[in-house]
């Protein structure tokens, strides 16, 4: 494929404005344009449930550019600009103004939308994490009320139950896995997470199912938990996972390459091992599921890292590379004084063997095994010695690099 | 080329030390990333611009 003269990427996140800056770095001077159903230029999220939520931060401090940085870039940037549907064989999306842009070549970098709980919906004080305005609604309600509920026990959730009890708030934190983030690194880890949210003094109502939320007169007032026990709250966040954000492709005709369906079923972007969803057509970042050739399975990541690391590989495969994409998955977690680093794949299935330090110092490394191969690496307070473990232990390889 | 680290932003990741590990290197205590060379050498340019595109926390800031 020769270079193409206009890019146009859906998305100016992470994801979407790497890809921007990847292009240009390797040389692409056509056209550049990036979408986003946002009011704001290019923002980190991971900040916005700890020092944003925290008010640690101006929210200033989560623009991933400062403008001359932008302006260098030269793209267009369309902001407030919903992608409403695709005209795959054009290669053109419609944005929710009417706008009908074209281009030779086309990203898909939507990413995600929070999943709701039934009766969220017009009840106030019950909030999702996603966007900065989001992260702003939750402080400015979090600075007034006293008692928060936070559903769902996943990275999100106790983040920001961690959060919220360092600002003070009585927080409980519920949700239907036994232990917080267990479902992604396993009870061992879990436990010890449960632990450290206890210590500071949170409410853990885990291994059970909210049966609704309250509310009176418009407001909320708590969240039900099956079983009948009433958890009171002035504010509620639903942190209960996310889907991709494609219903805007549900009723275009994404054609997929050979053998690819357009979207999966759970709703991400279908690619081939080079991010590609159909002839010229891109995906990036948390939407994008691909085929990992490394593991020889489909893979689609909610986490940061992968939005920068992927991001590489696609403007390089726009740009006439054949560059598979095969990175070791990678996710952080700050809560507390806690940071726990990810690497690989580790799974509540894996056996859990520490290798370095001691998990009642809360301070080790540990290796996730399963039949007999190391799938996952992970450090608590540890970031170094498990980057220097994943090394040893999972490949040396800079993916992002390759 | 010189580099700048916002302490304050970097997550430890390590990925920028996976790329240019002349260039980077982490502390031992808490895994925030140094700088070996803040003014690196013309040969590590692209795999500098490579960890500062790439890294997690958008912590590397790059002036020419």
């Amino acid at each position: 494929m020769t270079s193409p003269d206009s890019v146009l990427i859906v998305g100016a996140s992470a994801a979407g404005l790497s890809t921007a800056e990847a292009l240009r770095r390797h040389g692409y001077q056509g056209r550049l344009t990036l979408l986003d159903a946002g009011p704001h230029l290019p923002y980190d999220r991971p900040p916005l449930s700890k020092q944003v939520l925290a008010g640690a931060w101006e929210p200033a401090r989560v623009q991933l550019r400062d403008p001359a940085r932008l302006e260098a870039l030269q793209a267009e940037f369309a902001l407030d600009e919903p992608a409403v549907a695709l005209d795959a064989a054009a290669r053109a999306v419609t944005t929710g103004s009417g706008r009908v842009l074209r281009a030779d070549a086309l990203v898909i970098a939507t990413g995600l939308t929070p999943c709701r709980l039934p009766g969220q919906d017009g009840l106030a004080g019950v909030h999702v994490l996603r966007t900065l305005d989001d992260a702003l609604a939750l402080r400015r309600d979090l600075t007034a009320g006293r008692r928060l509920v936070v559903v769902g026990e996943g990275v999100l959730g106790a983040e920001v139950a961690a959060t919220a009890r360092a600002l003070g708030l009585d927080v409980t934190l519920a949700g239907m896995g036994r232990t917080p983030l267990g479902e992604q690194l396993g009870d061992v880890i879990g436990e010890l997470l449960s632990r450290t949210h206890g210590e500071r003094g949170v409410r853990l109502r885990l291994g059970v199912t909210v049966e609704e939320l309250t509310g009176a007169g418009g407001q909320v007032t708590g969240v039900r938990l099956a079983g009948g026990e009433l958890l009171a709250a002035d504010v509620v966040v639903v942190a209960v996972g996310s889907r991709p954000a494609t219903g805007w492709l549900e009723g275009s005709d994404l054609p997929g390459l050979p053998g690819l369906p357009g979207l999966t079923p759970g709703g991400g972007v279908a690619c081939d091992s080079r991010c590609r969803a159909a002839e010229g057509i891109y995906a990036v970042g948390d939407v994008a599921s691909w085929q990992h050739e490394g593991l020889g399975r489909r893979l689609r990541l909610e986490n940061r890292t992968n939005a920068t690391e992927q991001a590489q590989a696609v403007a390089a495969n726009i740009l006439g590379a054949d560059r598979p994409y095969t990175p070791i998955p990678y996710f952080w977690t700050d809560q507390y004084d806690v940071k726990i680093q990810a690497h690989g794949l580790p799974s509540p299935a894996a056996e859990l063997t520490v290798v370095d330090g001691d998990p009642e110092e809360r301070r080790f490394t540990a290796l996730y095994r399963e039949g007999g191969r190391v799938t996952g690496v992970i450090g608590w307070n540890m970031p170094k010695q498990a980057r220097v473990l994943r090394q040893q232990a999972l490949g040396a390889q800079s993916l992002a690099s390759a | 080329m010189k580099i700048i680290i916002d302490e304050d932003k970097c997550c430890g990741a390590g990925q920028c030390v996976l790329i240019a590990p002349e260039v980077f290197d982490q502390r031992d205590d808490d895994g925030i990333a140094v700088l070996l060379q803040a003014e690196p050498d013309a040969g590590q340019h692209d795999a500098v611009r490579e960890a500062a595109a790439v890294c997690p926390g958008a912590a590397i800031e790059l002036s020419d």
